[in-house]
């Protein structure tokens, strides 16, 4: 099997990525090269940072026009699920727009810290392959200032003083706004359905 | 953490050596923690940065998050330490010589990677409880009171973008007597970001005070799960059955 492209953006979670589809025995190649991203099986977009830092590099090396042409299933992570939509009030950045919506700063209020960080409950919205083993109420490990509400591409929310999206989908493209490289074995179930997809 | 071993001190004094970092980790993963620390206690005081090579290690081996403490001086020590997989560098002493490093990473990583660790004595000369900030605590010889108010400095680490403050109560650590409900309360009324409780969890039932009473957002422990005093999973299903929230 080829290896999963994992787009290196600069950011911080790439290695503890790779090394979660390691432990899922897949083998994965971190890399900005736009013909190894477009031949590879499954690409993953992940991010820590801020949305508008990790625009201007995609936009850099020409990502930004080739991810919403990928045809093969894509993942994005926390960030990199932001930047599938519309836009992100981040900075007020314009991103790549294949989802409709733009991710809003989470409101702090007393007893709700922001960031959001730490293990929540996931919510199944509808089917998907991506649940597959995932059951409501399991938990997943969440690190973001910024969401998105849920909308008619929501898979599963997460309730965080109000709903916002945990899972989306929508054709080939995936988002999930926790970390599955850190939220145990949910988070392994998560990435094992997602490498399932299209094969 | 000290020359690749875990270790553990009473009131940040005395360490002695609790086991081989990896296996540890391991440990800790399998009975359910939800995330794990590393405190590299000597990297402060010897003006050295933290190895990378164990970080590395550790990330390859752990499916929960992790942060990482120690001698994070610049933007770059941070960078080396979130590129080998840590989800959080977590600054203290650097952060007091050069509060402004805590923007510099907060603006380069995001809030949410920024922990800043605050090592806080009790200070009983006043009538009302006053709480000043440590440094250098990894080392008894080089930890000093820094005449830094606790409350005062949890507002300007938040208004400098720190993403999450764990607060170490050094009068309660290694004891085992309970948290410091009365200081972490206070550091709860003037925190807005995650509040995690540090030093004195000898019992069950502490773990719950420190969630019912001070409402922070996590409880830390060391010298009671690396003795076996406490398992996680009976922690865990204590807490459940108190009404308490946590992943089983």
């Amino acid at each position: 099997m080829s290896a999963v492209a994992i787009v290196d953006n600069g950011g911080g979670n790439v290695a503890s990525v790779r090394f979660a589809l390691e432990r899922l025995g897949a083998e994965a190649l971190l890399t900005n090269d736009p013909q190894r991203i477009r031949a590879a099986p499954h690409v993953i977009l992940p991010g820590v940072g801020a949305a508008r830092d990790a625009m201007r590099r995609l936009a850099e090396s020409g990502l930004d026009r080739l991810i919403p042409a990928l045809t093969q299933p894509v993942l994005g992570i926390c960030l990199g699920m932001q930047l599938l939509y519309a836009a992100s009030a981040e900075g007020d950045t314009p991103c790549l727009g294949i989802l409709a919506g733009a991710a809003d700063r989470l409101p702090a209020a007393p007893g709700r810290a922001v960031p959001h960080m730490g293990w929540n409950q996931l919510v199944p919205l509808r089917p998907s392959p991506l649940l597959a083993g995932i059951a409501a109420g399991d938990y997943a490990y969440f690190v973001h200032s910024y969401a998105l509400p849920p909308g008619p591409d929501s898979v599963a929310s997460c309730d965080y003083g109000g709903p916002f999206t945990a899972i989306v989908s929508r054709g080939n493209f995936h988002g999930v706004q926790f970390h599955p490289e850190r939220s145990a074995a949910t988070g392994a179930r998560l990435l094992a359905n997602f490498l399932a997809l299209g094969s | 953490m000290r020359d690749g071993q875990v270790v553990k001190g009473v009131r940040f004094r005395d360490h002695r050596v609790v086991g081989d970092i990896l296996e540890l980790a391991a440990r800790y993963r399998d009975a359910g923690a939800d995330e794990l620390v590393f405190y590299d206690i000597t990297a402060s005081p010897a003006g050295r940065t933290v190895e990378r090579a164990w970080v590395a290690r550790v990330a390859r081996l752990l499916d929960i998050p992790f942060c990482v403490a120690g001698g994070i001086r610049s933007v770059g020590d941070a960078e080396a330490v979130l590129g080998a997989g840590a989800e959080k560098v977590s600054v203290n002493s650097p952060a007091l010589a050069d509060p402004d490093l805590i923007d510099r990473l907060s603006e380069r990583f995001g809030a949410q990677c920024v922990v800043v660790g605050v090592d806080s004595q009790t200070l009983a000369d006043g009538r009302a409880p006053r709480y000043e900030v440590y440094e250098n605590t990894g080392d008894p010889r080089l930890a000093r009171g820094t005449r830094r108010d606790t409350l005062e400095w949890i507002c300007e680490v938040q208004a400098r973008g720190a993403g999450e403050i764990v607060l170490n109560c050094m009068s309660s650590d290694g004891v085992r007597g309970g948290y410091d409900l009365a200081q972490l309360s206070a550091a709860r009324a003037v925190c807005q970001v995650p509040l995690i409780a540090s030093g004195g969890a000898g019992i069950l039932e502490h773990f719950r005070d420190v969630f019912k009473t001070s409402g922070v957002d996590g409880a830390l422990a060391a010298s009671v799960l690396h003795l076996g005093t406490i398992e996680i999973p009976e922690l865990k299903r204590y807490l459940a059955g108190q009404g308490i929230a946590v992943r089983p």
